[in-house]
């Protein structure tokens, strides 16, 4: 069976999604596997957002904001660095692959680098396979 | 029968369960000292197995739906919690999760980090007091010339008792306090109106910092942080700021902040506040605001001094959070 990977990304509306909207008016063509979600800041995301999504079955979840410096809000993307880094640490006890979760600064002018940031981590998940978190959930119920 | 319809106020029959817990629950309903007098006036207990020698098949020829109320403590590790918990669904009008294990899983549900086969191997192989050189483990049936022994089976998963059975009230606490429980009795007896099925009873609709008395500041920055005994606490100033992890913001209030009062962080055993399903992730979303590093290279380094993210902020609540268990 063909294995195609499900990433859920959640964009900040002021540069990532920007970006985003720029790698499509730029006709760029990029892996179509990512769901976007648009939130107005990555400070915005909860771990709850992420979580969720691998509960539901993402294969990887990608966060965007502005780069270091950017943020319309001043400094929303550096508390999402800091809430990253401690889920990230999270995930990966749990048995999430590091490479499942990534956070990405992009600009509003960086619609290329989103294009080439879907694509690579739809490779990255082509090589690993699917996520085992929904999986393990479901085994639950029937084991027991 | 007519001796019940000429008394005005039946007593309402009592079941209180233990699956996978330690007991502590059970001692908290004791713990209401001589209310528990009240409490036996207006209900009568007609299964406890801490207390009480009543059969599992004596419950099983109970008329369905004929216990008004029942206490289910533990969480589900094996079929005979799920058996049991399915024959008391079936048995009760009222069905409480009862404490910290049958609400999100407690302290036995930290076993989710591993799975059966983890299990398994260090109980009955590695560990240091057994010697077990054919590898026998436990098996539901064995034959002897009796007849067919049967133990419950082990699941691979701790569950907590809303995935095995429909729960009409959560009450939190490891174990719940037991002003708390004669709070919710006196209401059920009383023949208030109760809250909507699946609520949290019991418990405040804020969280423990909201009633907590330490002082607090608007700028809570934490440079590194510390284990509590890492620390002189100074008594007085709330422990985040201090740099000690207190689940007090992803807490629900209740307890009466008992642990804070008695020095020690709060540890989180009331769950989730509402609005809240996960209190790791919240407990994650207040504590990455208040590291104080913008670099990235710093952030690591502040946060290296969490040693164990998971168990620490899911100390009673991994098999009811989102993830659930660790993937293996």
């Amino acid at each position: 069976m063909n294995f195609r990977p499900s990433i859920v990304a959640f964009l900040c509306n002021w540069c990532a999604y920007t970006g985003a909207d720029l790698a499509g008016t730029s006709r760029l063509h990029y892996a179509p596997n990512i769901r976007i979600i648009r939130v107005m800041c990555s400070g915005r995301i909860e771990p709850t957002f992420v979580l969720k999504a691998f509960q539901k079955g993402a294969d990887g979840v990608i966060i965007c904001g502005c780069h270091p410096g950017d943020c319309h809000y001043q400094e929303g993307n550096y508390k999402c660095l800091r809430r990253f880094k401690l889920l990230h640490k999270y995930t990966q006890q749990m048995g999430i692959e590091k490479d499942r979760l990534r956070l990405e600064w992009i600009s509003a002018s960086e619609g290329k680098q989103f294009a080439e940031l879907v694509n690579d981590m739809t490779k990255t998940l082509l090589s690993m396979g699917p996520s085992k978190v929904k999986s393990s959930l479901e085994v639950e119920h029937l084991n027991n | 029968m007519p001796a019940e319809q000429t008394n005005p106020k039946p007593k309402l029959k009592l079941a209180i369960y233990w699956g996978s817990a330690c007991g502590g629950c059970c001692v908290s309903v004791l713990d209401t000292h001589e209310t528990l007098l009240d409490i036996v006036a207006a209900a009568d207990p007609v299964f406890w197995p801490i207390a009480l020698d009543i059969k599992y098949k004596d419950v099983e020829q109970m008329p369905d739906k004929s216990i008004d109320l029942t206490l289910f403590n533990g969480a589900v590790r094996n079929s005979e919690n799920k058996h049991i918990a399915q024959l008391l669904r079936q048995k009760t009008k009222i069905l409480v999760a009862y404490g910290s294990c049958a609400y999100m899983g407690g302290i036995p549900g930290l076993a989710n980090f591993f799975g059966k086969e983890d299990i398994f191997n260090r109980a009955y192989i590695e560990s240091e007091s057994t010697n077990n050189p054919d590898h026998v483990f436990p098996a539901t049936k064995y034959t002897v010339k009796e007849g067919v022994l049967e133990i419950p089976e082990f699941f691979n998963d701790v569950l907590p008792l809303n995935k095995v059975v429909d729960v009409d009230y959560y009450i939190p606490g490891c174990p719940p306090q037991s002003e708390r429980l004669i709070e919710v009795f006196t209401a059920i007896v009383s023949g208030a109106e109760l809250p909507p099925p699946g609520s949290v009873v019991g418990a405040n609709d804020k969280t423990n910092c909201e009633e907590c008395k330490r002082k607090k500041s608007d700028n809570k920055t934490i440079d590194r942080f510390y284990r509590p005994w890492e620390i002189q606490d100074d008594k007085e100033t709330c422990f985040l700021e201090q740099g000690v992890i207190c689940m007090g913001p992803a807490t629900r209030g209740g307890c009466g902040v008992r642990c804070v009062e008695g020095n020690s962080p709060c540890r989180g055993c009331y769950g989730p506040p509402p609005g809240s399903e996960d209190p790791g992730a919240k407990m994650m979303s207040a504590i990455g605001t208040m590291i104080n590093a913008d670099k990235p290279e710093e952030i690591d380094k502040i946060i290296e001094s969490i040693v164990d993210p998971a168990g620490l902020f899911y100390r009673f609540s991994l098999p009811g959070s989102i993830l659930g268990r660790k993937v293996l």
